[in-house]
């Protein structure tokens, strides 16, 4: 019984670290862009859903949907000010060095509101745990609901994006910017847009993440962001699909290893196993193989 | 006489070397004057550390045009090899004499490294290179932190669980013990031997930049299958540049190592922030301009220890610098109004304005 137990863990870790990628995945296909800021906006959702359920008391569904909107926000203003100068820049390292120095950025200033100290973070969940197998599998309401709402999530942005204008919009200016705007699309708006979508992820994933690992630092984004760029990558970055199975795969393949390998050695075996999937597949699991012209 | 003509590219490297040296000559009469603070006479050994990172990163960013985000890792292979070694030759061989292998034989650890990953890593492209030498680097930090290593009369004994496994006999010594890495490495290095390793390095680095060689590297980073079609062996050119980076970050390692009397792989001297941290020397510095990276590192080193009255405030202040100046020197916009209004263009336009009066 302990496998399975195991297994739900790591899909449910997995499950965040899908919506975190989710994140990563769509500004990388839409900016071309790595930003590794994105961790951090996790950790400023986990922040502020703290702060109001602790400071403000305000009820945790609605501190949920503060910290969204606060992380849309935040989203939206990162790129404006700090990356739309730098989108013609004629390096592409020019806007991952920009997205280094948000990243420092917001690390420093939650150090300076918040302190480095760790804060224990209350889980927002309140469905009761799933006993099954009499008793001998136990699983966790934090674990049901990171597991449900990653499922929402995807069906949900997978019908945004296909079915609707502004998500076709994203297609065709993630294939082809000059196209699209040559087409009427918005080209600007249709990125910002992306960067809220992604921002607004992250914030759910924030609160996920926290309650079902209840400890808050500055730093508490960056390795579950460097994580999700993984699965990102795993799945094929700029692919929807490809991130929910990266990210799953990633999670399960770490719980599993903690568990049977080692626990030390668990963030190596993630890394490993990436390494042997872009050797075998070098775009990722579900990327798209880009002919190269003269 | 024949008159000496020196062309614009010997010029130019000589002058590189002029700045490392006067800098040098400077801190020294500094020193011996009592001016220079302990808390900066600390930092005048990773100061070459990082020059030393910046500059070989910069040949594998700039020069071979791929981005790579494991360096700390490979000069986290270099450090503990070489502390390895010191730590078992200590009293065995004399010091200087002991310090030259360490800096050889953390050079050669981090150049098989570098082709032990370059072969499979190097047939990836832009992004997906980069998230993979930044796995690698993640990996070695990892696999170091639970590593035992002990030696006692019979020998070596190797363990992957903790200190206790070893079984070690009486008298035995842990020599590398997993999360608290090496203790008690001797103390070898000095500013006068990180001036020399970072001298020795621009002499690597600029000669092969400006080598038959150096051009085929940069020939495969601006146009891939153009270079290809002119017969250039695109896997052996990528290889070297990548080598000769994964070496030169060992030797950065080994000066490190000996600067410490215990090395540990933590995430903030070995981890991928100290990757980016490198990254962001290089391209703050100019991508693919050497003299550039040297500066970034020296000016980028230096800020937070300066900054050090402002306390709390400092690491925001660095950050709101980083992104500021990539913004300025980046951003095609800013770039357009910079030319607008440099001196030089303000200056030719009085001259204009004078010539038609």
């Amino acid at each position: 019984m302990s496998f399975v137990s195991y297994l739900i863990n790591g899909i449910s870790l997995g499950s965040v670290y899908a919506i975190i990628a989710l994140g990563y995945t769509m500004v990388y296909g839409i900016a071309k862009m790595l930003n590794f800021a994105h961790g951090d906006i996790i950790m400023v959702g986990g922040y502020i859903a703290l702060t109001a359920m602790n400071a403000w008391g305000v009820n945790p569904i609605l501190a949920v949907v503060l910290a969204v909107i606060f992380c849309t926000i935040l989203g939206v203003v990162i790129e404006r000010v700090a990356y739309r100068p730098l989108r013609k820049a004629a390096s592409p390292l020019a806007v991952l060095i920009t997205a280094i120095g948000v990243s420092y950025l917001l690390q420093n200033v939650a150090l300076l509101i918040f302190g480095a100290d760790t804060k224990s973070f209350t889980s927002v969940v309140s469905v009761p745990s799933l006993v099954l197998a009499g008793g001998s599998l136990i699983i966790s309401g934090e674990t049901i609901v990171t597991i449900v709402a990653c499922m929402v999530i995807m069906i949900c942005l997978t019908l945004f994006i296909n079915k609707t204008k502004a998500g076709q919009a994203m297609l065709a200016v993630s294939e082809d910017k000059g196209a699209a705007q040559l087409m009427g699309i918005n080209v600007n708006g249709t990125i910002a847009l992306t960067f809220a979508i992604g921002s607004a992820l992250a914030a759910i994933a924030a609160v996920l993440l926290c309650s079902a690992y209840p400890s808050l630092t500055p730093y508490t984004g960056a390795m579950p962001g460097i994580k999700a760029f993984v699965a990102a990558v795993f799945g094929g970055i700029g692919s929807v699909p490809g991130a929910l199975i990266g990210g799953l795969l990633l999670g399960v393949i770490e719980i599993l290893g903690k568990a049977y390998i080692s626990s030390q050695m668990a963030d190596a075996i993630v890394f490993a196993v990436l390494i042997i999937v872009l050797l075998v597949k070098p775009t990722g699991l579900l990327g798209k193989q880009i002919q190269e012209k003269v | 006489m024949k008159k000496m003509k020196i062309n614009k590219t010997t010029k130019n490297n000589l002058i590189t070397y002029g700045m490392v040296l006067a800098v040098y000559l400077l801190v020294e009469l500094f020193i011996a004057g009592g001016k220079v603070s302990s808390l900066m006479q600390g930092l005048l050994v990773p100061l070459c550390v990082y020059v030393i990172l910046a500059v070989s990163l910069n040949l594998v960013v700039g020069i071979l045009g791929e981005l790579s985000l494991g360096h700390a890792g490979f000069m986290c292979v270099g450090a503990f090899s070489s502390a390895f070694f010191s730590k078992c030759m200590n009293g065995v061989m004399p010091d200087g004499l002991r310090f030259f292998c360490a800096l050889l034989i953390g050079a050669a650890v981090a150049a098989l490294f570098g082709f032990i990953i370059g072969i499979p890593v190097l047939r990836l492209k832009g992004d997906y290179l980069a998230i993979v030498t930044l796995a690698f680097g993640e990996i070695i930090k990892n696999l170091i932190n639970v590593f035992f290593i002990g030696r006692d009369a019979d020998g070596f004994h190797f363990s992957m669980k903790d200190s206790i496994s070893l079984k070690l006999q009486e008298g035995g010594e842990i020599i590398m013990n997993g999360p608290q890495g090496i203790n008690g490495t001797p103390h070898d290095s000095t500013f006068t031997i990180g001036i020399i390793l970072v001298l020795l390095t621009l002499f690597i680095v600029l000669n092969l930049v400006h080598s038959r060689d150096g051009r085929a590297i940069m020939s495969i980073r601006d146009n891939r299958i153009a270079a290809e079609s002119v017969g250039i062996n695109i896997t052996k050119y990528k290889l070297m540049a990548f080598i000769i980076s994964a070496a030169l970050a060992g030797t950065a390692g080994v000066l490190y190592a000996h600067n410490l009397a215990t090395l540990t792989a933590l995430p903030k001297n070995f981890g991928y922030n100290q990757s980016i941290m490198i990254l962001v020397f290089v391209v703050l510095g100019g991508i693919g301009n050497i003299r550039g990276s040297v500066i970034a590192a020296v000016v980028l080193t230096l800020l937070p220890e300066l900054l050090r009255g402002l306390n709390d405030y400092r690491m925001l202040i660095y950050a709101i610098v980083l992104i500021v100046m990539m913004l300025l020197n980046w951003s095609p916009k800013a770039l357009e109004l910079r030319e607008r209004y440099s001196p030089k263009r303000l200056l030719a336009k009085r001259k204009e304005a004078k010539e038609a009066k």
